[in-house]
């Protein structure tokens, strides 16, 4: 068995002192670890609610509940699944309040459907001979150097934002913060499969996207 | 043609695939079939290589940018925990 693909996690813990540090009170630590989680926070409460200045008091509120909770938080879950947690349950239930009236599964459902993960112009149709179906427009190699430049997570970062709803939780609860797809679905309350479809759309999307921008960059 | 070959995946078929490869969920005969194809196709190489580095790139995103005033508000919020829970 492989394992399942994903940045490795180093990339984006916080610290393994970070807990005690904030039962000690230190606020650098609580404010590191706002700055870390914010975003993600209010991308994935997005999906729940109607705007994004709720979106923004949900994780606000999140954040409330996660002082509340943490003198007895025992670390049967990590502390990062565990703060996923309380956003999603605090935005589901501002989303009830609000009677949103597409519930996300619903939402899940028409996000699966959709166009192919690459512009069927890049292949040769299946009227040739010999290579119907691969490759005419094949992708270019992309810079290793321009893979980890600032400008380049950049335009990650504003493709995920622009991603539909429940796309932009799921990568933002794999890709961004690594959870597991099991954590993903049962936050989100949808299927496996459903999941990594999901992901896989929003993943091509950012990947083009990042591919444009290669190409721009290349031009010049 | 052999029968071999008509049972490859085409490259437009392959990039549907790339996710399920990534999270392990493929059938043993698909995934064999997958890197199959890639053993001859490095256009595909290349396209596995670019989401790999997008989930990667993804994994490295900055932290947003806190408005001000939510920032205060959340200090707030910190300090009032710790002199109640202090």
């Amino acid at each position: 068995m492989t394992s399942v693909e994903q940045a490795p996690a180093s990339e984006r813990s916080v610290g393994d002192d970070v807990l005690p540090r904030l039962l000690a009170g230190d606020e650098a630590a609580f404010l590191a670890l706002v700055e870390r989680y914010h975003g993600s926070m209010v991308r994935v409460a997005r999906g729940f609610v109607a705007s994004e200045a709720v979106a923004e008091e949900v994780a606000q509120e999140a954040w409330v509940g996660v002082l509340s909770g943490l003198a007895t938080f025992e670390g049967r879950s990590s502390l990062k699944s565990w703060i996923f947690r309380i956003v999603t349950n605090c935005a589901k239930t501002r989303g009830q309040r609000e009677r949103r009236s597409v519930p996300i599964s619903a939402l899940a459902q028409e996000e699966t459907s959709g166009g192919p993960s690459v512009e069927p112009e890049r292949f040769f149709d299946s009227s040739h001979p010999r290579w119907a179906g691969n490759w005419s427009v094949p992708p270019e190699r992309w810079a290793e150097e321009r893979l980890v430049s600032i400008e380049t997570i950049e335009v990650v970062s504003r493709a995920i934002d622009e991603l539909p709803p429940v796309q932009k939780q799921v990568i933002s609860l794999r890709d961004v913060e690594g959870l597991t797809a099991e954590e993903a679905c049962e936050l989100l309350g949808i299927s496996e499969a459903n999941q990594r479809v999901l992901l896989h759309r929003a993943r091509s999307r950012v990947r083009s996207a990042v591919e444009q921008y290669m190409k721009a960059g290349n031009l010049s | 043609m052999t029968t071999a070959d008509k049972e490859q995946f085409s490259c437009e078929e392959l990039v549907e695939l790339v996710t399920d490869y990534l999270e392990d969920k493929m059938a043993p005969e698909d995934r064999s079939r997958f890197d199959e194809h890639l053993n001859w196709c490095p256009p595909c190489v290349e396209y596995l290589r670019q989401m790999r580095g997008t989930l990667r790139l993804a994994g490295k995103l900055t932290p947003k940018d806190i408005p001000e005033p939510a920032k205060d508000g959340l200090l707030h919020a910190f300090r009032h925990w710790k002199r109640s829970a202090h």
